[in-house]
């Protein structure tokens, strides 16, 4: 769930259709007057090849439900086999197997899926790395791992696919196992998911039973397993080498890259860590083509995606929807509208607690995908949106996931143990405006200090959501200190201390 | 004799007397960070040492052996945190000699498993109530629904405990933790190892009245195992036994509810009337019937 890969630079330089800012007025004014507003484009400091064309499509949402990947997402079937092949499920998976892996990778390829649990790397590339040359001289097993660790503030979609559509992902694990050449599947489940975790396993057995995973998985002559491991509560296990180091018995406290999970991974093994949903879309994309799960979304940001809507909406939920919907349009269909109307909107955290808060001002014509959230400077992370309407005190919020983020941090690397205590301590004060101003200036610092200093991303993910704060809320942060500073005779001084502390003979640094 | 010793208290006495004024030294975390709201060291207690003798009963040998196959055989210890749990249903709490004898299972040297042991949060070392109700409170349950905070209120309320202890008569622990993933179904507070979704204050007051009622009529002591201590307790993950019912599926039209003696109890999942995760005011998608195989690939592909 957390992760900080993104796609490497010759694939952003591979795709001259992007529509560039930067480009001359002419070709600008080329342009059909239906093109989305130019915020949504982003200059890219490299040269690009012909005349940006102007893209197909600019308008998303509204996926029809004949599209819907996760038809049991409201539990209108059983998760049993049977019900599941009724729907389509498991159907033609024998062929799609004996494909064989260069052709599902270059559907997947083809299809621009990227990764779901946050980081959205593209997962055809990522699968490709397992058939490294001479891969099949290795005599080594090889693993898939699938993050079912769900943890991240906000999500909740790989619950609702595990206890509703198990065998979605159980052929997921099958399909990509042979797209890698994997001998086995382990599925790390988070410990408080018990009963996800039961009706997995009887889908796996069910499976075994019919033949479709186990020796001659489907009569394909190929040998797969799947085994569950169930955490037992450790964020930081949703991070990919900490997620291996625990399924090996060990705590879970992330490993330093190099050596990549593709090379040395579980067991030693090559292994590929990948999130649920990623893997239970891949038979689909299979069964239904590259070309038809390609259509939906903006260049780069194809598919349909799980959205987790929480917070002051009126009808929270979980939906499927395209790739590049507009937020706003997200949460007037799906969600009955924000609490109080859309004018009573006072922020919004796009993609799970990780990524950086939205103003309302931005929200309006915010579209969901990868791209166009970082360009917002935010992210699309797992699609968990948390809406806080005008009663939500901001502060607090980010405060409670600055806790949420001390209590999790694993305690391998100082900068994260440390910086993750100072800040929970900061934001506490500022909650009530105990500080100086400019101690919103040595926040700020002290997140940039953290950010990339770590051995995982849980470093950024902490940092991310309080330099969102800082930069869309800092009036707010202001205002709290004048408050206190007129309720208790003047401001704070750094670190806490009451404005004149100094007079009551108490100890403090000087220079405050 | 005096003139050695009167220099020393004319030079203590002002030195304690500072020392004594409130603290004026700053808070400097330096320690490894207690993941848990328990204490991070062992610490030998009558209920907890290891002369206390732990065995796995039959039921669970047999389960140790079903997990041991899905790890490598030179990778035993890849094993054990399933067996810290397994041994944590059968005994109510992963005790130091449930630790113990992972390690002796597993042949590795007994550090290693206290050092998983202390790692993950779920594993409780100190004995826990009955009921063990973790509530989340991380920032969507705290602004989803009416809140974390009522929520929290009205179970201190309730049962006049605070985050981290126990009621006396040893039904009822009491955790505020991290998010639980239910996020859509905010606010939310598991039991054990059911979800139970969508609270409001009276809800949550009338599911721990239905708790003390189940208690008290079927004569659940507390201090004993959680509703997980059963026997067969940990079979569902490991074998896909849904306990409870026979068959239940997700879709809980057949609410699992465990009941005794008269008592029910109301089914996990949200309590607001809602299924699953759907919206509550009804469905803006898929109402209509479900694609089977005709929508698939026309190109011949496959």
């Amino acid at each position: 769930m957390i992760s900080r890969a993104s796609p490497p630079p010759q694939l952003l330089n591979a795709l001259p259709q992007r529509i560039l800012p930067t480009t001359s007025a002419a070709s600008r004014s080329s342009r059909t007057p239906a093109s989305p507003p130019r915020r949504q484009g982003r200059g890219l400091a490299t040269v690009q090849d012909g005349n940006p064309q102007p893209p197909k499509r600019t308008k998303f949402g509204g996926l029809k439900d004949q599209d819907r990947i996760f038809q049991n997402l409201y539990g209108h079937h059983g998760a049993d086999l049977k019900s599941a092949q009724k729907y389509g499920d498991w159907y033609k998976t024998k062929e799609i197997i004996l494909k064989g892996h260069d052709w599902i990778i270059s559907e997947i390829k083809a299809s621009g899926l990227r990764g779901r649990g946050g980081a959205g790397f593209p997962s055809g590339m990522k699968w490709s790395f397992m058939n490294f040359k001479d891969w099949d001289k290795d005599t080594k097993p090889r693993y898939l791992v699938v993050n079912a660790d769900e943890g991240e503030p906000g999500t909740c979609k790989d619950r609702e696919i595990m206890r509703k559509d198990p065998h979605k992902l159980v052929e997921g694990c099958l399909v990509a196992g042979r797209a890698m050449n994997c001998s086995a599947a382990y599925i790390y489940i988070r410990g408080e998911f018990y009963h996800e975790a039961t009706v997995l396993q009887r889908a796996i057995q069910e499976a075994y039973k019919e033949g479709l995973i186990g020796k001659n998985a489907c009569g394909s002559g190929y040998d797969f397993d799947i085994y569950i491991h169930r955490g037992m509560g450790a964020y930081v296990c949703g991070e990919e080498t900490s997620l291996i180091e625990s399924l090996e018995g060990k705590p879970g406290k992330p490993r330093l890259k190099p050596p990549f999970p593709a090379s040395v991974g579980l067991f030693g093994c090559p292994s590929t860590v990948a999130n649920v949903e990623t893997i239970a879309v891949a038979p689909t994309i299979c069964r239904r083509g590259a070309n038809w799960f390609n259509q939906f979304g903006r260049e780069r940001n194809s598919g349909t995606k799980l959205y987790c809507i929480s917070g002051h909406v009126n009808n929270p939920c979980t939906v499927e929807e395209e790739m590049s919907i507009p937020l706003k349009e997200l949460i007037e269909k799906h969600c009955g509208g924000v609490r109080g109307g859309w004018d009573n909107l006072k922020a919004i955290i796009p993609g799970g607690s990780s990524t950086p808060i939205l103003p309302a001002s931005m929200c309006k014509d915010q579209l969901m995908d990868f791209d166009a959230l970082k360009d917002s400077q935010s992210g699309l992370g797992t699609a968990a949106v948390i809406v806080m309407d005008k009663s939500t005190d901001v502060v607090r919020a980010i405060s409670r996931l600055a806790s949420f983020y001390k209590h999790e941090s694993c305690g391998q690397c100082t900068p994260c143990r440390e910086g993750s205590k100072w800040t929970e301590q900061i934001m506490q004060r500022f909650e009530k405006g105990q500080a100086r101003e400019r101690e919103i200036d040595m926040l700020q610092e002290l997140t940039k200090q953290v950010e990339g200093h770590t051995i995982c991303a849980l470093g950024e993910a902490f940092a991310w959501p309080l330099q969102g704060l800082i930069r869309h809320f800092r009036p707010e942060l202001q205002a709290r200190v004048k408050g206190w500073a007129e309720k208790n005779g003047g401001e704070a001084r750094a670190g806490g201390w009451a404005h004149d502390a100094q007079k009551q003979g108490l100890l403090i640094s000087p220079g405050q | 004799m005096a003139s050695k010793v009167l220099p020393f208290v004319a030079w203590s006495l002002p030195r304690s007397a500072r020392l004594a004024q409130p603290s004026q030294c700053r808070k400097i975390s330096l320690t490894a960070r207690a993941a848990s709201d328990a204490l991070q060291v062992h610490r030998d207690a009558p209920n907890n040492n290891p002369q206390i003798p732990f065995e796995f009963n039959a039921i669970s040998k047999k389960l140790i052996d079903e997990i041991l196959k899905r790890y490598p055989p030179q990778y035993k210890k890849a094993a054990v945190m399933p067996l810290l749990d397994l041994g944590q249903r059968q005994h109510g709490f992963t005790s130091i000699s449930v630790m113990n004898e992972v390690g002796r299972i597993l042949e590795m040297p007994p550090m290693r498993v206290y050092e998983v042991a202390t790692f993950y949060t779920l594993y409780n070392r100190a004995p826990v109530g009955r009921f063990h109700l973790q509530a989340c409170t991380t920032t969507p349950c705290q602004l989803g629904g009416c809140g974390s905070d009522a929520i929290m209120k009205a179970i201190e309320d309730h049962l006049g405990i605070h985050p981290g202890e126990t009621t006396k008569d040893g039904l009822f622990t009491f955790s505020e933790v991290e998010c639980l993933g239910a996020c859509v179904n905010a606010p939310m507070v598991q039991i054990n190892d059911d979800y139970y979704e969508d609270l409001t204050p009276e809800s949550t007051v009338s599911l721990l009245k239905a708790l003390q009622a189940t208690a008290e009529a079927t004569g659940a002591a507390g201090g004993s195992a959680g509703l997980g201590g059963h026997s067969t307790a940990g079979m569902g993950s490991t074998q896909g036994h849904e306990r409870g019912q026979g068959k239940a599926s997700v879709e809980q039209h057949t609410p699992r509810t465990y009941g005794g003696k008269g008592v029910k109890m109301p089914a996990p999942g949200p309590m607001s009337g809602r299924k699953t995760c759907e919206p509550l005011s009804g469905l803006t998608c898929l109402k209509e019937e479900p694609w089977g195989k005709e929508k698939l690939r026309t190109d011949g592909a496959l």
